[in-house]
């Protein structure tokens, strides 16, 4: 009775004892037996008659598919022989797979006792059809037992531990208690890993002379030839015979010492004598065009095993010499090995005959493309789409554009009840090609039926209450939209469809920010959710306008960009409008009451702009640069709108005030009225970023050339101090480094004051100008490089000084310092780089890009080693933030309580309130 | 406490109660009225996934981060690791870091600026081979002679007594110290080559100062002076009685911890991480940095957020599988014999269950008639 088997842990999920039934979930009604079922009927207060109670359980049960069982826990375990032979339907004996006819052979690996993968046929075993059955175990004996490799190493600390004899821990009775929880206090600090290396210790710093202090047995010196070769002294090979028989001495109490429960993992299931074999729905073959059948890796491998292993039984049988026995003994353990893990470091993987390596089990879990994050912590949705996106102001901002042509493929379930089965009825008719019309029927009894132009009749005599009608997507649904990375909750938002013609999802432009998106041919996707739970769920907690405020730091997440915040700049700083151009923009915003507008011929900006504000609102803010904005009972009465009152991403100021008095709905509605207002202004004055803006006047021009001649000049001199070797240098610094850092701070200040001079011959108006100070896009040093002076190109903070041996270019002397040989640029891009100029451009912008190359995947793997780490944490009712395991992080949460996306960029903005009172 | 704030004390926190006693008089009452109202409408709701949007927080800021290494805050700071580098090597718990660095506080009066030169040598660990001047070797005697120089010897504070002391105590030699030159002997029986290997274990010595500190240097910030130095040893430096010991640090957390506990380790991540964050110009909440340092110190020892880490201590099996080493977990859990018990949100998923955070929270019990 030499045979088992260990398996991997995932297996043991199919076996019997894996699942249990949770005692915590009370509220599910005992399960019925098998596959989720549907779910029992309330038992209904007043007494219905037989056909009553007929028809309305007919009707639930149409609307409701409950699974009642939950799993509690999960038991890990290795199978034991035994175990796998009860748990086997089929003992494979044969390494063909199909007859001639192309008939599974019976105990072949391919049994259809082991499940079925062709359509058609019926399980052996269980008697369901393909997608029902889910397969059933079988196994093989193995003539002589061999090593499994992943418990290699731990069938190694074992046998170094115990005693050859009598299979004891070799430590003194009187030592082991004490022992022992020395050990546990080192798996709990370190790891079991630890801990079995911790025993190995442990027995050689108390093994006496060698000996077992038990049977005073001599000890052999047990050394693992890798991958799964033990030796004895050095000389002797131990047979996995032996091995297991020394394991199997080991008594239950002793396994503990080593964290291993007999229970769970007896040592001498580690040495394989049965192997079980998976079922065929885990290894499908498929079907190549040609009618060949293609098997899976794990079945070729199987087919090396079975074939090798009766080779192995023949040779026994007939007495083969020792030596042909154990190569094919050898070669047995190879096979075996390689079925568990084909990548282990000292045996060559085992190849197709193409030469690619076979995917074996641990491959199958193991990565990123593997089982586990793969198929099981990642899935795959019906009902999504995914397109380029495209910015349309006019949509709400909680709303989304979908295309016709998507809107007629994504569908709603309704179900069909006496009110609404005629409004359902005209999507029927409609059917699938016109629009609004509806795809599937669902009849109570799960059964989905297409609705074509044939069936459309047919189906419309059968709809009644209780069916389920997937009509296509109409203005108002709910969906959940989406754009990757999907960073933080905002990149999952919901949005309301609206149908439109066109071919791109389309979004309003100030959703942009929390998305991260642009429209320069990003694509976004699209969920419609399909039960009326996950419809509520993403009403309540992902609705844009619940999103407004950024959890990350408490600022507004949503809010103008681009032209939305540069119109309302023009509008409240320059503009002065006469009353019928006011109305007009008001009306093409969508504000048709204009009475809040002042009785006179002027009207200012600041006016036109307050009409969208709420009549009580009080905000008091900064603008961008540093003026006072004051609100006052809904006037804006100083100061101009700029990207620190509207902007999002942190900066609205104005939005986060609006948000705490008026609540996000009407917030969005006023972001969004903001938005088209500004875009109004624009349409209506013009705006531009003109070449004009880079011509300089001439005094300017001569200024900033005097302030680069000067900087060249000290610099010059700076160098020449620095050959004199008269130059101090910074204290902790060397007298090069010096040299560098006084430079590049020459040249930086002689670019920022050419910044400067541009600045002050600036003219206000309709161009770059009001863009750049009303935060909309750009910056004075991009009018500066291209007006003046690029500057100094740096590359890791330093100036260029890679290149050639001394110098960056052949073309400079070496130990060149000046200015031009180290990067600098002189000359702005409307004049034009030359080509040293060029060059040095074309570094730093590589560099640049690297960088970012670079810093994606490494901050990728911050961001997924801490969502792993941390994904379990939550709030208890109690306030407390506890693990998974109800371990206290923190007593209060932040250590007051408080929610950020609730708060006022983290705090309860005393300030505001008092104003307020 | 003013009377009227009475009755506040239990509802609100400190922060918010020393707030309120700026508040004039005439509008106390309404005003702590609403903030009453807003902190409690402000409150984090059960359930609520703080510890995934932490991660969210943290994670999507990090990816703006640039990846230089080193920045130069005004001319005579020295070469930090910043940006995402130096954030990964935090929440890492690295043992080993890249710029172990040190900002000593000094006690007055030296903090306005007395004598911090030379309390800034003093730190140093000076090696005696960056004192020697001239060496001289004397095979036949087996004698290295050592000129030392004495003027750098003044500089950072190297007595003769306590150089000769250094050199006996590192070297198997006799040592002889006459003026400026240092004697050392080997014994009559050791060979030639120990007489060269000789020369290079005594530059290494060291003369003076802390060991560990490598530099050092003295900036002005604000009102005072403060020493910066790149290499650290805390327990040496809080012992000299010329440090402020209240205010000086090292960025080196383990450090920290041994030298003042965990609660400061806890301390010095938040403080490390708002660092960082600070130099790159990005917002990023307090309470998400709390969490984490939070996380990475409950067990009592500074914890890394890496599978060896935080995530290892996980009870769940699959959710240690689905982070990294499948396959060693799943192992692991077959010999101990471990029972998952599906409590927190992968195993959930993988199940596809309700998961425990959030909306999965609430269960419903029907009563049985």
């Amino acid at each position: 009775m030499a045979e088992e088997k260990p398996e991997e842990a995932p297996e043991s999920e199919t076996a019997p004892e894996a699942t249990e039934a949770a005692p915590e979930s009370g509220a599910a009604p005992e399960a019925t037996e098998g596959e989720p079922t549907l779910g029992e009927v309330v038992e209904p207060r007043v007494p219905l008659t037989p056909e009553e109670e007929r028809a309305l359980r007919e009707k639930f049960e149409a609307s409701t598919r409950y699974v009642n069982k939950k799993v509690g826990s999960i038991f890990f375990g290795l199978l034991g022989p035994k175990m796998i032979k009860k748990m086997a339907r089929s003992k494979i004996v044969t390494p063909e797979l199909y007859d001639k006819e192309g008939y599974p052979v019976d105990g072949g690996l391919m049994d259809v006792r082991l499940g079925v993968i062709d359509p058609g046929l019926r399980c052996k075993t269980c008697g369901s059809k393909l997608k029902e059955c889910i397969g059933h175990f079988g196994y093989i004996e193995i003539a002589r037992p061999v090593i499994h490799i992943n418990f290699v190493k731990i069938i190694h600390t074992m046998l170094q531990c115990s005693c050859k004899e009598c299979g004891r821990v070799l430590i003194e009775d009187q030592n082991i208690q004490k022992t022992r929880e020395q050990l546990e206090q080192i798996e709990t600090d370190e790891g079991v890993e630890a801990r079995r290396d911790a025993v190995k210790n442990f027995v050689s710093s108390t093994k006496k002379m060698n000996k077992c202090p038990h049977c005073n047995a001599k000890q052999e010196k047990i050394t693992l030839e890798k991958p799964t070769t033990f030796m004895a002294d050095a000389e002797r090979r131990i047979t996995p015979i032996e091995i297991r028989s020394r394991l199997e001495k080991i008594p239950d109490d002793d396994c503990w010492v080593f964290g291993v429960n007999p229970e769970s993992a007896r040592p001498e299931w580690m040495v394989l004598t049965v192997l079980a074999i998976p079922p065929v729905t885990v290894r499908p073959s498929i079907t190549l065009e040609s009618g060949e059948r293609s098997e899976d890796d794990l079945t070729h491998k199987l087919g090396d095993i079975v074939r090798i292993n009766q080779r192995l039984f023949e040779n026994i049988n007939a007495g083969a010499p020792e030596i042909i026995v154990e190569d094919l003994w050898d070669l047995l353990q190879y096979h075996v090995t390689t079925f568990f893990d084909n990548e282990v470091a000292q045996l060559p993987p085992a190849r197709h005959r193409s030469g690619q390596p076979l995917k074996t089990i641990s491959e199958r879990i193991k990565s990123k493309e593997g089982r586990i994050r793969h198929n099981l912590a990642g899935k795959r949705t019906n009902f999504c789409a995914r397109t380029v996106i495209s910015p349309d102001t006019m949509l709400a901002i909680n709303e989304v554009g979908v295309p016709n042509s998507v809107a007629m493929k994504l569908s709603v379930p309704e179900i069909i009840n006496e009110w609404n089965r005629e409004y359902l009825k005209k999507f029927v008719e409609n059917g699938p090609t016109k629009y609004p019309g509806a795809n599937y029927l669902v009849r109570p009894d799960g059964k989905k039926k297409k609705i074509t132009e044939e069936t459309k009749e047919a189906i419309l005599e059968e709809l009644q209450p209780g069916y389920v009608v997937e009509r296509h997507l109409i203005d108002g649904d709910i969906s959940v939209f989406n754009r990757q990375p999907s960073l933080h909750r905002m990149s999952m938002m919901c949005h309301r469809v609206r149908v439109l013609p066109g071919r791109t999802l389309r979004l309003n432009p100030a959703v942009c920010a929390p998305y991260n998106a642009d429209f320069d041919g990003d694509e976004m996707n699209l969920h419609i959710p399909q039960t009326e739970e996950s419809r509520a769920e993403a009403e309540i907690l992902l609705d844009v306008q619940t999103q407004l405020i950024s959890p990350g730091y408490g600022g507004s997440a949503i809010g103008c960009i681009h032209d939305g915040i540069s119109g309302n700049f023009v509008l409240t700083k320059f503009l002065e409008l006469e009353r019928q151009p006011a109305i007009d923009l008001l009306c093409a915003v969508g504000i048709f009451d204009v009475s809040k507008l002042p009785n006179k011929k002027l009207i200012t900006g600041k006016e036109i702009f307050s009409t969208l504000l709420p009549d009580d609102f009080t905000f008091h803010g900064k603008s961008k640069n540093g003026e006072e904005v004051v609100v006052e009972k809904g006037q804006l009465i100083k100061g101009v709108i700029d990207q620190k009152t509207v902007g999002g991403e942190g900066a609205g100021e104005m939005i986060r005030a609006l948000q705490k008095d008026y609540g996000s709905q009407q917030t969005i509605d006023i972001i969004h009225s903001i938005f088209k207002l500004g875009i109004e202004v624009l349409l209506y004055t013009g705006i531009s970023a003109p070449v004009s803006d880079i011509d300089l006047p001439r005094a300017a021009n001569k200024k900033i050339q005097e302030l680069l001649v000067q900087a060249e000049e000290e610099v010059a001199q700076i160098i020449q101090d620095f050959d004199a070797g008269q130059l101090e240098a910074h204290p902790g610094r060397t007298v090069k480094e010096t040299v560098e850092l006084r430079i590049l701070e020459i040249l930086n200040k002689a670019r920022n004051s050419c910044g400067d001079t541009i600045r002050d011959h600036f003219t206000e108006g309709l161009n770059s100008t009001s863009i750049i100070s009303s935060g909309a896009r750009g910056n004075i040093l991009n009018i500066v490089q291209m007006a003046a002076c690029v500057g100094q190109q740096a590359l890791r903070g330093k100036r260029i000084d890679k290149g050639y041996k001394g110098r960056t270019l052949s073309c400079f002397k070496h130990g060149d310092l000046k200015p031009e040989a180290r990067g600098f640029v002189r000359n702005s891009f409307r004049k034009g780089l030359n080509p040293k100029e060029f060059f040095f451009h074309a570094i730093t912008g590589r560099d640049s890009l690297m960088d970012t190359a670079l810093r994606t995947p490494k901050s990728g793997y911050l961001y997924r080693r801490l969502a792993n780490a941390m994904q379990d944490l939550k709030v208890e009712h109690d306030k407390t933030v506890r693990d998974a395991n109800g371990r206290i992080i923190q007593f209060i949460y932040g250590e007051d309580g408080i929610d950020v996306s609730r708060s006022e960029k983290g705090v309860i903005n005393v300030d505001r309130i008092t104003r307020q009172a | 406490m003013k009377p009227e704030l009475k009755q506040y004390a239990d509802k609100l926190n400190k922060k918010l109660l020393d707030q309120l006693e700026e508040v004039p008089s005439s509008k106390l009452s309404k005003v702590a009225k609403t903030i009453v109202e807003e902190f409690e409408s402000a409150q984090v709701d059960a359930g609520e996934a703080v510890g995934l949007i932490c991660a969210e927080s943290i994670g999507e800021q990090g990816t703006q981060m640039t990846l230089d290494t080193f920045h130069f805050a005004g001319v005579a700071e020295m070469n930090v690791t910043m940006g995402l580098p130096r954030l990964i090597e935090i929440l890492d718990g690295r043992k080993l870091i890249k710029t172990p660095m040190m900002e000593i506080f000094l006690k007055s009066p030296y903090n306005k600026g007395k004598d911090v030169r030379d309390l800034a040598r003093k730190l140093k660990a000076t090696k005696v081979g960056d004192l020697v001047k001239e060496y001289s070797m004397n095979i036949a005697e087996l004698k290295l002679q050592l000129t030392m120089d004495e003027e750098k010897m003044k500089i950072w504070g190297v007595t003769p007594a306590g150089l000769s002391k250094a050199i006996s105590k590192g070297v198997k030699a006799k040592v002889k110290m006459e003026g400026n030159v240092v004697d050392v002997k080997l014994k009559d029986d050791s060979d030639l080559s120990a007489l060269y290997s000789l020369r290079g274990t005594i530059n290494e010595l060291q003369a003076a100062g802390i060991k560990g500190i490598s530099q050092v240097l003295t900036v002005e910030r604000g009102e005072e002076f403060i020493i910066i130095t790149s290499g650290t040893n805390l327990k040496k430096v809080l012992e000299l009685d010329f440090v402020d010991g209240e205010r000086t640090t090292t960025n080196d957390l383990y450090e920290i911890a041994k030298v003042l506990g965990i609660e400061a380790a806890r301390q010095a991540i938040i403080n490390e991480v708002d660092r960082v964050i600070d130099a790159q110009g990005l917002s990023i909440d307090t309470r998400h940095v709390l969490l984490v340092a939070d996380t990475m110190t409950v067990s009592g020892s500074i914890k890394g957020i890496t599978r060896y880490g935080v995530v290892s201590e996980k009870s769940s099996v699959l959710a240690r599988a689905s982070f990294e080493t499948p396959i060693k977990h799943l192992i692991n859990a077959t010999l101990a014999g471990e029972r998952d018990p599906l409590n927190s949100v992968v195993e959930n998923v993988m199940l596809n269950q309700l998961i425990p955070v959030g909306t999965g929270l609430p269960k419903l019990n029907m009563e049985k008639k």
